[in-house]
């Protein structure tokens, strides 16, 4: 995927603008995934991923070629999310249960038109409260915990997107983990 | 939690996958003699699997599009940008080429002071350069900003900048170059005249430099 990742770039240095709609097809989904999980917010996190995208554009001569598309663009994205927590953080609290718990439901039975099981309500509540708890980590633990086990990147591909050494992403991860452990413990 | 703090730090490096075989073996000894740290170990692995089991969600429909509607369009700065970065040679030549169309125009302005190339047998009357009749002018003559009246011959090249030639009428009759007559009224004239003369002069420094060598 690299190879054509890095062919793609190449014409988009060309100044081929739509050969960047075809890495924006290949990455979106991760990089909305991230976003979503790091703000709780659907419609926070698309514009945040298309800022990302767009951000990316720009700075496409910044780029190295060789080094990894995706590292770098989770990378913008990850440094948009945190600048966007940071920002928002006083009214934060107040309503952060109202857009993460609706904007769940209401985005999840759009999904599926079937009237919904039982089972599958139960199930969904738990991702809410999951997301929930997720969302109120400090940044730094939550970005490693989403970059690790929402889009499954490696511990070294983590150190690389977020610049910091391989020992301060696992002691961000044990911490990380042992917080919603302990949210979560009762469920 | 009154177990040695190592094994929860043992713990993560196991879900890490960063553990050696012998502290995992430890570690699992200890899981099983010890109920609390069973039970942390337990709600971990639970914590990874509700995390990892939330569903994948996809970016909405028409993502890629409305990005591709936001994108700055190629503007010609732009455009112009990336190719200077990536014709660093041609952007310098053309810098080049601007910097000298710029001094060619402010000369042209400058020079607005009557000035001609000093022969021995010519004559000047006010702002006009005057071959009288009957003398033959060796060389060429150049003049800015004057008048050039030929009665006499000139052996060589006849250029007025700024100016005009009021010998032509006359040079059927009497006046003769021998050489080219031209008049440089217009900025065009001026530049193109600048680069003859340049690449003449460089050619000609070039012959010299080839005779002192030989």
């Amino acid at each position: 995927m690299e190879t054509i990742v890095n062919s793609r770039i190449k014409q988009v240095l060309k100044g081929d603008q739509n050969a960047y709609g075809e890495i924006v097809e290949l990455y979106k989904d991760k990089i909305f995934q991230l976003c979503y999980r790091m703000l709780g917010n659907r419609h926070e996190a698309e514009d945040v991923a298309q800022e990302a995208f767009i951000r990316a554009y720009i700075n496409i001569q910044s780029f190295k070629q060789g080094k990894k598309f995706s590292s770098w663009i989770y990378r913008i994205a990850t440094n948009l999310c945190i600048d966007r927590i940071r920002k928002k953080k006083p009214d934060y609290f107040l309503d952060a249960e109202v857009p993460g718990t609706e904007g769940l439901t209401m985005y999840s039975q759009i999904a599926s038109d079937s009237v919904m099981p039982e089972d599958k309500l139960v199930r969904l509540e738990l991702q809410e409260t999951v997301q929930k708890e997720i969302s109120k980590l400090p940044e730094k633990y939550r970005a490693v915990i989403v970059l690790k086990y929402m889009e499954e990147l490696s511990l070294n591909e983590i150190s690389e997107i977020l610049d910091i050494p391989l020992g301060t992403v696992k002691t961000r991860i044990h911490r990380g983990r042992e917080t919603l452990r302990q949210q979560l413990r009762n469920l | 939690m009154s177990c040695p703090e190592k094994y929860t730090a043992y713990m993560h490096d196991y879900l890490d996958e960063d553990i050696s075989e012998q502290r995992a073996l430890e570690l699992s000894e200890h899981i099983q003699s010890c109920g609390t740290c069973e039970e942390h170990f337990k709600e971990l692995k639970r914590t990874i699997a509700l995390v990892q089991g939330t569903a994948h969600i996809k970016a909405p429909e028409g993502f890629t599009e409305d990005i591709m509607a936001k994108l700055p369009k190629e503007k010609r700065k732009v455009e112009l940008n990336r190719w200077f970065k990536n014709h660093p040679f041609l952007s310098a030549a053309s810098l080049f080429f601007l910097l000298m169309a710029g001094s060619l125009f402010s000369n042209w302005n400058q020079e607005e002071q009557f000035s001609y190339s000093k022969q021995p047998n010519i004559l000047v009357e006010n702002d006009t350069v005057i071959v009288p009749e009957g003398e033959v002018v060796k060389g060429d003559i150049l003049v800015r900003n004057g008048k050039v009246q030929i009665e006499g011959e000139v052996q060589g090249d006849v250029t007025v900048i700024n100016g005009e030639i009021s010998g032509e009428k006359y040079l059927a009759a009497a006046g003769k170059v021998t050489g080219e007559i031209s008049e440089v009224n217009e900025i065009f004239d001026w530049i193109w005249y600048h680069i003859k003369t340049t690449v003449k002069n460089t050619f000609n420094m070039n012959e010299d430099e080839e005779r002192s060598l030989q």
